[in-house]
């Protein structure tokens, strides 16, 4: 453990810091443009110099790493004079568009002008222009104000795993360029917040707001089951944009695309009053209290076995909770959280949980990824795993669907045979497993939501058994989900009782009639073609937020509230239980879900017996104590899982064919619209542009 | 003055042949595994003890850069790599070992590289220098063929590789890490230094990088003994040199001469002096463009060495003499070289990239006297902004220049704002 002595003031830090971050801890500000925590040291803005002993010259502190003894002035004439030089050089050719610039009030360059620029200029030549890079549908450039920090190479290459951004020419007309065409990945918003000035910004942000306009709140992120920690900015009721939060277990400080740019389709295709289908068939703009009396006549006399439920994936835990005991109290045990008929095994924890938690991929030496493709079901997963293959000495295998993870991995197959040739320890790579101290294994929803997921559940659970991947301190046994509301689902048993139906079971019974109503939970991924036309199949009731698929089919629409408008519970793909917080109120007449249902059990005699939303969450604990145990994940016990049986030849295909549009926020999301096309994977897939 | 048999470099300007049977005859590869046979250690010990100093331009002492090198380290190979991309402007000594006397060089580099243990070394030479790489490519064949290098190279048991590099002709690649960049496949950007690259250098390996120069005299060190390096020139600026010189001389030439010979004397005896006498001399920039030029009264009696043309705040740099009569626009000409400087940074670091093209527009308006004379003393502060807070030492090396021709020439560029503002009121 490194002493350093820093103005006067002796530290000790721990060893492989640099300098800078022992500044950091002995509370001394330092100023910097090119150095981030997470990208390499680049050294190049010059704005970070400290005076250090026994060298003749200003040291760059983010480069330099601390050393017993060192004697570091930060406050001296010769370090401001060198900082003010260096803000003076930074200043001479970026333009003076602070008025009209998106980065203004949240710019670092703004802020550390206001500490060491000058009042005025001595530059009298004329200033340098450059030319705008084309950087896709989210990224906005001004590149006149770009001041070369090469953070946003660093994160493309480093981070993002693309290598599509680089700084081109010498000198003066060093650029930072793209290969004139969008930056293809996942994480690409991440850019513009890595971008300390206003050269990158956000393209649907574009002059909408000012930061300080803009009420913030921290919440969680639903579009995938990372549950990334995100802050809210909202202006009135309108969420203006998403932004990550720090999170160093979760999702550090990155965000996926879709999470920080869906949030556009929050203010589109809403449903914001009840309807209710009329005579003609037609739906029709009706009050809150004439739903639900058309509910209740129609349930009446309805035995339970007739009625069923189904959840969908951005249901928080608190509106389940409340489905489930309201069927419960109608006599109904055919409820399911698993709409896509995933063949999740809920007996166990474990057996449907990220044991590894993601934190916890940097401790593994292998990986084995079936059916999953984890750069389009989990962004920052990914991001994850290929931080540590960078690491080093980490083994990837894969089976399912050949596809660009951003780093290297071996390629064993498609489908089941690959899967059972590695249970049975046939093949290189479980040469490479038997070796690994700590293998995991990641399981996605592309192996679970087929006919033969229980086999391929048992499969899995027996390699993880065999190749010592659950040990003591240690379970490398993965589910990957990729709905956000999917773990409390299962975690609260909003899943069919001892003589209930299954998603499939549900499904059949609405076609032959056995089913005669259902009330879908924001549930819109299901066939709706089986449910049957208005007039002739089951009486449908939907309660969401969006007019998707399942608003379309319904006969009752119950306006709910989308995620930034509720105070609720999700739980990640780790188990991690983790709170969203209200940044906005419902449109119209929509309402948090939970008490649309509180208020419709009322009205069809079965009253839930909780009046607030802490009554609420008390009977979550008692559902299950691990929504007490809020942020934290604990280790699941281990058991037997999955059923043997013969796994059918086909394929493992992951469920997610376009990552941009995955539910009813992202689908109905003008920017995402925008990036389907782009990246061309909507209706055009494979075009070449000189179609017609 | 040098005498003949002090001579290191007896065939720099060609009259020999510049192949093996002739380096023989001039003493090169003559028993080198003898000096080998001398020992790591001993051959350090004694590169030391000669005082010599990097012929490159920062005059770093060579054999403590050599005991850099990490003893302990494991299956790491490690590298020598000569940095033969001589482009300082006004230089081109190390142009005519390469051309005329390249297995001088090829020799140092065994020696060398044995010293400290490296297994193989890359040559890294300015694309520009076409023929010299053709040549040194030629020599070193010559070598391999006869046994000199690689496998148990010239009997000594020691394997060594010698690989020629070719660049693609950007100054900042004679900067040595950008050199390891370009060298590895990447843009030629310098490094942060620490890792020096003696622990983390080409390939991640320890490497240390030599000017031509140093390498080739390095063998006849060892063969003629310390006392006789240390005899030549001062206590620590020993040894011959070569001085290219460069200007408003009657005869330019690269000359192999003593440290520490009288710049004047050097001008007078080797290039036919000054045009026009020693008083038409206006100024000279002793070590290549980079260091501050020496107006002619500070020129007639200074030393020609490291530490004397420092206390003059000037530099011997690579030693090439650029010698400027009275008949040179100075401003205009420390404008052209303002201009190298901005077109040769690399971008990388802030002072470098946008100090260097501030300073070359407000020197190019100097030149006309287009300017406030508050602007002299802003310009001067830009010099010392950028000097001294860069990665590599470039910044430093565009601000000196104009340090010299405001140190010195002062009178000169207010006379000519002071003329512009007349004429521009005449005008008026």
């Amino acid at each position: 453990m490194p002493k350093l002595t820093i103005n006067g003031k002796e530290i000790e830090v721990a060893d492989g810091l640099n300098v800078l971050q022992a500044c950091e801890l002995a509370g001394v500000e330092i100023p910097r443009f090119c150095y981030h925590d997470r990208l390499s040291v680049a050294g190049n803005c010059r704005m970070c110099l400290v005076e250090m002993e026994r060298a003749p010259k200003p040291i760059a502190s983010c480069a330099m790493p601390v050393g017993d003894g060192m004697v570091i002035r930060t406050d001296t004439d010769k370090v401001r004079k060198a900082r003010q030089g260096v803000m003076e050089f930074l200043l001479i050719n970026h333009p003076l568009d602070c008025p009209i610039c998106d980065q203004g009030g949240e710019c670092d360059l703004q802020d550390q002008a206001m500490a060491y620029g000058f009042d005025r200029s001595r530059f009298k030549e004329n200033k340098r222009a450059v030319k705008e890079k084309y950087m896709g549908p989210l990224i906005k450039t001004i590149m006149t104000r770009c001041i070369q920090c090469t953070r946003c190479v660093r994160f493309a290459t480093e981070v993002a795993g693309v290598e599509e951004i680089g700084l081109v020419n010498r000198g003066e007309h060093a650029e930072i360029t793209t290969l004139e065409q969008a930056v293809d990945s996942e994480l690409s918003g991440n850019l513009v917040d890595v971008c300390p000035v206003g050269a990158l910004t956000s393209r649907p942000y574009a002059f909408a707001a000012r930061p300080w306009e803009l009420r913030k709140t921290d919440s969680i992120d639903v579009m995938d089951a990372v549950g990334s920690n995100v802050r809210i900015d909202t202006r009135g009721r309108e969420v203006m944009r998403v932004l990550p939060r720090l999170h160093e277990d979760v999702n550090e400080e990155w965000i996926s695309d879709k999470t920080r740019h869906a949030c556009d389709g929050l203010a589109r295709q809403r449903l914001d009053r009840p309807y209710l289908r009329n005579g003609e068939g037609r739906l029709e703009a009706v009050s809150w209290d004439t739903v639900f009396r058309a509910i209740a006549e129609r349930l009446s006399g309805l035995s339970g076995d007739k009625f069923a439920a189904l959840a969908g994936d951005l249901c928080d835990a608190e509106s389940m909770m409340a489905l489930k005991d309201l069927m419960a109290g109608l006599g109904s045990e055919n409820l399911d959280c698993r709409q896509d008929g995933a063949r999740i095994d809920p007996s166990c924890r474990a057996g449907y949980l990220f044991n590894t938690t993601i934190a916890g991929i940097e401790k593994a030496d292998a990986v084995l990824i079936v059916g999953s493709n984890p750069r389009w079901e989990a962004a920052i997963i990914n991001a994850r795993l290929r931080k540590r293959v960078l690491m080093g000495g980490f083994k990837v295998g894969l089976i399912g669907q050949q596809i660009d993870l951003t780093y290297p991995y071996d390629y064993l197959g498609a489908g089941p045979e690959s899967l059972s040739e590695v249970a049975e320890g046939r093949g290189a790579f479980a040469e490479a497993l038997d070796k690994a101290e700590r293998p995991m294994l990641i399981l996605g929803m592309g192996a679970l939501a087929r006919g033969d997921g229980d086999a391929v559940l048992a499969t899995a659970r027996k390699i993880a058994e065999r190749y010592g991947m659950v040990a003591e301190g240690w379970n490398g046994f993965n589910v990957l989900h990729t709905a956000a509301g999917r773990v409390a689902g299962l975690d609260l048993g909003f899943l069919p009782g001892a003589q209930g139906r299954d998603t499939e079971a549900i499904l059949a019974g609405c076609q032959d009639g056995s089913i005669q109503a259902l009330y879908l939970l924001g549930a819109d991924e299901i066939n709706m073609a089986r449910l049957g036309a208005p007039d002739s199949g089951p009486f449908v009731i939907y309660q969401g937020h969006h007019g998707d698929a399942g608003a379309h089919r319904a006969d009752v629409i119950l306006p709910g509230a989308a995620y930034p408008e509720k105070n609720a519970t999700y739980v990640n793909t780790e188990g991690r239980v983790q709170l969203a917080r209200l940044a906005s109120f419902p449109p119209g007449e929509a309402r948090e879900d939970w008490t649309i249902l509180r208020a419709l059990s009322e009205v069809v005699g079965k009253r839930l017996p909780y009046d607030n939303l802490g009554e609420l969450r008390q009977r979550l604990i008692e559902a299950n104590p691990v929504f007490a145990a809020v942020d934290q994940t604990e280790a699941a016990a281990w058991g037997a899982f999955g059923q043997d049986g013969a796994m059918d030849a086909a394929p493992f295909v992951s469920p997610i064919g376009n990552f941009y549009m995955t539910d009813p926020i992202s689908r109905a999301s003008e920017t995402m619209a925008e990036c389907t096309e782009a990246f061309g994977l909507g209706a055009n897939k494979g075009a070449t542009g000189t179609d017609g | 003055m040098l005498h003949d048999r002090d001579r290191i470099f007896t065939n720099l300007y060609g009259q020999d042949d510049w192949s093996l049977a002739a380096a023989r005859r001039r003493g090169c590869w003559d028993n080198t595994k003898s000096l080998l046979e001398l020992g790591r250690d001993k051959i350090i010990e004694m590169v030391k003890e000669s005082g010599l100093r990097g012929r490159g331009g920062a005059g770093f002492p060579t054999g403590l850069k050599w005991s850099f090198m990490p003893k302990e380290r494991g299956d790491r190979p490690a590298y020598l790599v000569v940095n033969a991309d001589e482009s300082e402007p006004g230089s081109c000594k190390d142009r005519e070992i390469l051309r005329n006397d390249p297995h001088r060089l090829l020799e140092g580099c065994l020696v060398a590289g044995f010293a400290m243990g490296a297994g193989a070394c890359y040559i890294y030479i300015r694309g520009e220098y076409f023929f010299e790489g053709s040549q040194i490519q030629r020599a070193i064949d010559e070598a391999y063929e006869a046994g000199l290098i690689g496998k148990n190279a010239g009997g000594s048991g020691y394997d060594y590789d010698i690989y020629l590099h070719r660049g693609a002709g950007a100054y900042i690649c004679g900067e040595e890490t950008a050199l390891l960049e370009s060298l590895e496949g990447k843009k030629g950007q310098p490094r942060l230094k620490p890792p020096f690259p003696a622990a983390v250098g080409l390939y991640g390996c320890p490497t240390t990088i030599n000017n031509v120069e140093t390498i080739a005299v390095v063998p006849e060190i060892l063969r003629r003994g310390v006392e006789w390096w240390t005899g030549l020139g001062r206590p620590n600026n020993t040894g011959t040199k070569i001085f290219s010189i460069s200007g408003h001389v009657h005869k330019p030439l690269n000359v192999e001469e003593e440290m520490g010979i009288p710049m004047k004397e050097l001008i007078e005896k080797h290039a036919g002096g000054v045009i026009g006498g020693w008083d038409n001399l206006l100024a000279v920039i002793p070590g290549g463009s980079s260091v501050p030029c020496l107006p002619a009264t500070t020129c007639t009696n200074i030393l020609m060495d490291f530490d004397s043309l420092r206390e003059a705040q000037s530099g011997l740099g690579t030693a090439a003499v650029i010698v400027m009569d009275k008949s040179t626009d100075i401003v205009a000409a420390i404008a052209r070289l303002s201009h190298f400087y901005m077109h040769e940074s690399c971008g990388q670091c802030t002072p470098c990239r946008e100090g260097t093209g501030w300073m070359y527009r407000v020197v190019t308006r100097m030149i006309r006297g287009e300017a406030e004379i508050e602007e002299i003393d802003t310009l001067l502060d830009v010099t010392y902004q950028v000097e001294g807070h860069t990665i590599c030492a470039l910044g430093d090396a565009a601000a000196w220049p104009v340090q010299g021709l405001l140190r010195h020439f002062r009178p000169e560029v207010e006379r000519r704002i002071l003329d512009y503002k007349k004429t521009q009121q005449a005008a008026d």
